[in-house]
């Protein structure tokens, strides 16, 4: 626990790019646009410091819990409350790098293709902040849907018919989503009287066969609205068109979306349905992992069968969140840890081959922007300015075609980069859950393992083939014009890989201290409710 | 009172439904705005139902908290009213710019 003023470090996450949006709508939108891109750069580079403060905070603290930020000083059952631990830490720090990456490549060109591009990229960041850091299961409702609005905006930037086409079917998705996570919120708060989760986790085990019944149904309600915004299988069929649609930039934010999804099923069922639950543990395990498995298999037959590089992309997404959920259903400590490793993993190369493509897919000097011009003219709103930013860097295809390689060994998984890794930490995890000794591996073990690997081959022959027709089968096609400051992200992004493979052994200490506390979640509902407020006279007595 | 408030729910809700499933974009929005209605109903139903139960505490004294309504969920009906109002004029926007694009209001974008 920190006291002074680092406490409201907490909340900085949420008020810097309120604050940064703000101030940049205020300023309008085409005077300033160089002064609104300073302002996104510098908060958004500034939520990473924040970040690295906070996981330091988390890591280091008893229990993992940075601290307990109550809004109002309020006590703690009745009102909101922020709490920070090492797995709202990670998240934060991993959607400010991925963030600090896309904004640094939309500087060259793509900011520029519609209205508003800053502005809702750090309403985004906001909610996406809010949401891992809240601790109220109707404020992560608010959040959600401050990112979903940034969202839709953010998905349609840059215009033309595939993008609102996309874009619409998104929306009504989200929409009814939200809908049903309005009814599973309210369900559990009818029977159970709370919203605050750790307070609803103390409850849930002392609950009668009715409620019980009542609060399983509000929270399988819940886990499909996130699941829906997680993509699992078959609630995806959305996520591969609005994916592959979405601007360069914005998809490669967009990647952490789907793991807020998982991010929320991890915090909620771990929280609600761990060990101490009683009858109603493991609640949806057996969903998660056969749901899990379904969308990894989804997602590897998509690659297989995707022609174009972004959808290609789209479905590795799917991959992704599938191999996640799978991992979280098995409900061992082990392959939690592995899952966060695998996460963090596969969401830094998604969000670098996002990038990438644009590059890769670029056809001559001035072939993107030229089109994009066209596209953006024809619906009335257009580029203001065409001039390009930043230097041309030399030997551009051999750069891009290194980066390529990069990504599709942390995607599928190949040595030497952090796949590999992750991917051999969870399978072992997953094999050995019965214990080295004893030699037993479950038939679910077995499916996990065989599903990963296929999925890992796949991919493998997906991005292979999608490589080779880029890079050497178009013989006369010149090679594209690509600037320091579109590269810089994507080698950053993959840098990050690199570094996750070398210090590979601290990291998945943490991962696995996360996966802990997650499966003991009695350290967090202690911390959260014992929480003292400084308003005398106000005492928490509803535990 | 209970039937006719979740017959009312049940009706909303099933018009909703079968609304957002038509083809054309109006229909849809027409369905998402049922749904958001029935499910703002069914979040202050989950309140209990009852007349002449303030929200609020009296000032004399706070006596019997079984006399008042819980305040909770209709703190949160008028957030989720706020948010599903916004959220549903952001939409329509889409809808007519989808409509000026591709010429036609079907929600694929082009006629079957």
């Amino acid at each position: 626990m920190v006291s002074g003023i680092s406490q409201h470090l907490i909340v900085a996450p949420v008020v810097l790019p309120l604050f940064a949006g703000a101030v940049m709508l205020a300023l309008g939108r085409e005077r300033h646009r160089n002064l609104n891109a300073a302002i996104n750069v510098a908060s958004t580079f500034m939520l990473v410091t924040v970040a690295v403060a906070l996981i330091k905070t988390a890591d280091e603290a008893d229990g993992g819990l940075a601290g307990v930020y109550r809004l109002g000083d309020w006590p703690v059952p009745f009102a909101i409350v922020l709490v920070v631990d090492r797995l709202s830490a990670l998240m934060l720090l991993l959607t400010s790098l991925v963030a600090a990456a896309a904004v640094v490549f939309s500087l060259a060109r793509w900011h520029r293709a519609g209205a508003y591009f800053h502005p809702l990229f750090q309403f985004l960041l906001m909610g996406l902040n809010g949401a891992f850091l809240t601790g109220d299961l109707f404020n992560l409702f608010v959040f959600v849907e401050v990112l979903l609005a940034a969202s839709y905006g953010l998905a349609l930037h840059g215009s033309g018919s595939p993008r609102v086409k996309a874009a619409q079917h998104y929306i009504v998705v989200n929409l009814a989503a939200s809908l049903l996570f309005l009814v599973g919120v309210s369900l559990i708060y009818g029977v159970s009287g709370t919203l605050n989760m750790a307070n609803l986790a103390a409850r849930i085990s002392t609950a009668g066969t009715s409620d019980r019944a009542f609060v399983e149904a509000g929270a399988g309600i819940l886990g499909i609205a996130f699941l829906v915004k997680a993509g699992m299988w078959p609630l995806c069929f959305w996520l591969p068109a609005t994916y592959a649609s979405a601007a360069p930039p914005v998809a490669s934010i967009f990647s952490i979306l789907t793991k807020l999804g998982a991010y929320v099923v991890l915090r909620l069922w771990l929280l609600l349905f761990g060990q101490d639950a009683g009858p109603s543990a493991q609640y949806g395990a057996e969903w998660l992992l056969l749901g899990g498995m379904a969308t990894v298999a989804f997602g590897a037959i998509g690659t297989l069968a995707s022609q174009d590089l972004a959808r290609l992309c789209a479905f590795s997404v799917l991959v992704s969140t599938g191999t996640v959920l799978a991992a979280i259903g098995m409900g061992h400590v082990g392959t939690t840890g592995g899952a966060l490793f695998y996460l963090v993993s596969s969401t830094l190369g998604i969000a670098a081959l996002f990038l990438l493509i644009e590059l890769v897919e670029r056809r001559e000097p001035e072939g993107g922007l030229a089109a994009a011009q066209r596209e953006t003219s024809r619906e009335g709103e257009h580029m203001d300015d065409a001039r390009e930013v930043g230097i041309a860097i030399p030997a551009s295809m051999g750069m891009l075609g290194v980066a390529f390689i990069g990504c599709t060994a942390v995607i599928a998984g190949l040595p030497p980069l952090s796949g590999f890794i992750a991917k051999f930490a969870l399978l072992s995890d997953a094999l050995n859950a019965a214990g080295p000794q004893s030699g037993r591996v479950s038939a679910a073990a077995w499916a996990l393992m065989v599903v990963l690997i296929l999925s890992g081959l796949a991919a493998l022959v997906a991005l292979t083939r999608a490589g080779i027709r880029a890079f050497w089968a178009s013989p006369e096609r010149s090679a594209p014009r690509v600037r320091v400051i579109e590269m810089a992200p994507v080698v950053m992004l993959l840098i990050l890989c690199a570094v996750q493979t070398v210090q590979a052994g601290p990291i998945m200490r943490f991962m696995q201290a996360t996966a802990l506390s997650l499966h003991a979640p009695q350290h967090y509902i202690r911390d959260v409710l014992g929480s003292p407020s400084k308003r005398p006279g106000l005492r928490a007595t509803g535990t | 009172m209970e039937i006719v408030l979740a017959l009312g729910i049940g009706t909303l809700a099933g018009c909703g439904v079968w609304l957002i499933l038509r083809p054309r974009t109006f229909q849809v929005i027409v369905g998402l705005s049922l749904l958001s209605y029935a499910v703002n109903l069914f979040i202050l139903s989950t309140g209990r139902l009852g007349t002449g139960r303030p929200p609020v505490l009296a000032p004399q004294g706070i006596g019997d908290p079984q006399l008042f309504a819980d305040p909770v969920p209709q703190a949160l009906v008028l957030t989720a009213i706020v948010i599903s109002f916004a959220t549903t004029a952001l939409f329509l926007v889409v809808l007519l710019a989808a409509r000026g694009l591709t010429g036609t209001d079907h929600v694929d974008g082009q006629e079957p």
